[in-house]
């Protein structure tokens, strides 16, 4: 089903999209169909720069386990890093 | 009689004045025909619902998809319109209807428009499709699957953002046929059930069909939720409920 279920956080940093690298101002987080995962439903990433236009967009399809994953890793590696590079 | 239809990008007028984008299908005999009205899913206007557009030109009726998405990201690829209006909250039901109304109209003012237009959407287009037909006149709509036309999530629930159309449904202005996976859970077949039971206290013509052994999304090809026996029953129940609402 489409969920209507939409997370949205500012975001800092860069991606590279179709048309080489650009600056994210955010990132926005839903659970829904895929576009292209063959998949009934994935974990979708999108991360943006609006004032750029639409197509200033870095998207990823994950299934669940893989965001899942994913997201342990990102919080791994975060936790392994030194603390004093962290900011 | 032609077989032939003219499928392409057309800009179509809301009565607000406003241009917006809609794939249309235009029969080319001069026969007079109905017309069917497709509201694309919520990943956007793409090549599978252009696809199901021309379906409809190929049955014989002129068709009208518009570009629900077309103020947010005019010129975007379909992908990237649906993502940036997902962020930026989706589509509010009264511009679905703005939409869908100048969809209807320039169907109607087709050169063989027999004045009957229908209307079908898919999962969150099949609450849509009831949303339309609750608040235009139409001739006969169809409900593929969609969520929350019965049902009110929970509160605090993240899916609560979209309401449910039990003040709507009273107003229904035609004859609803709706398509349904037993096994999906958005609608449930208690939703279902409940819509069923709503129809017949509001006197309107409900012919639900309920599919063993399919879930959401059952007629899209490309995903695994592809049930090719229901897809079948479902294609043959719109052919024949659009002939005789439409064409009759």
């Amino acid at each position: 089903m489409c969920t209507y279920i939409t997370e949205k956080i500012s975001a800092t940093g860069s991606g590279k999209g179709a048309d080489g690298w650009f600056g994210l101002s955010e990132t926005t987080v839903y659970f829904d169909h895929p576009v292209h995962t063959h998949a009934d439903h994935t974990l979708n990433i999108d991360f943006r720069d609006p004032s750029r236009g639409p197509s200033a967009r870095v998207a990823v399809e994950l299934t669940a386990d893989t965001a899942r994953a994913l997201a342990e890793a990102i919080l791994r590696t975060l936790d392994s890093a030194p603390a004093d590079l962290l900011v | 009689m032609s077989d032939a239809f003219l499928s392409g990008t057309d800009m179509i007028s809301t009565r607000n004045g406003e241009q917006i984008e809609a794939y249309t299908v235009k029969a080319q005999d001069p026969a007079p025909r109905g017309g069917v009205v497709v509201i694309h899913h919520m990943p956007g206007y793409d090549e599978r619902s252009k696809e199901i557009t021309r379906w409809f030109g190929a049955l014989g009726f002129n068709a009208a998809m518009p570009n629900l998405y077309w103020r947010d990201a005019p010129g975007a690829s379909p992908d990237d319109a649906s993502a940036a209006v997902r962020a930026s909250g989706g589509v509010p039901d009264e511009r679905l209807v703005t939409d869908a109304a100048a969809a209807a109209d320039f169907l109607r003012g087709l050169p063989n428009a027999n004045g009957k237009v229908g209307i079908i959407g898919y999962c969150s287009g099949g609450r849509q499709s009831v949303l339309a037909a609750c608040s235009l006149p139409l001739d006969a709509a169809v409900d593929c699957y969609g969520a929350f036309v019965t049902g009110t999530p929970p509160q605090n629930d993240p899916m609560s953002t979209v309401t449910p159309l039990y003040d709507k449904l009273a107003d229904l202005s035609c004859p609803l046929l709706g398509l349904f996976g037993q096994d999906d859970q958005h609608p449930s077949p208690e939703q279902v059930d409940e819509l069923e039971q709503l129809m017949a206290k509001y006197g309107k013509t409900f012919e639900p069909h309920r599919y063993e052994g399919a879930g959401h999304g059952f007629f899209a090809v490309d995903r695994p939720g592809f049930r090719s026996e229901a897809a079948k029953d479902g294609w043959e129940r719109v052919r024949v409920f659009y002939n005789t609402y439409l064409n009759s």
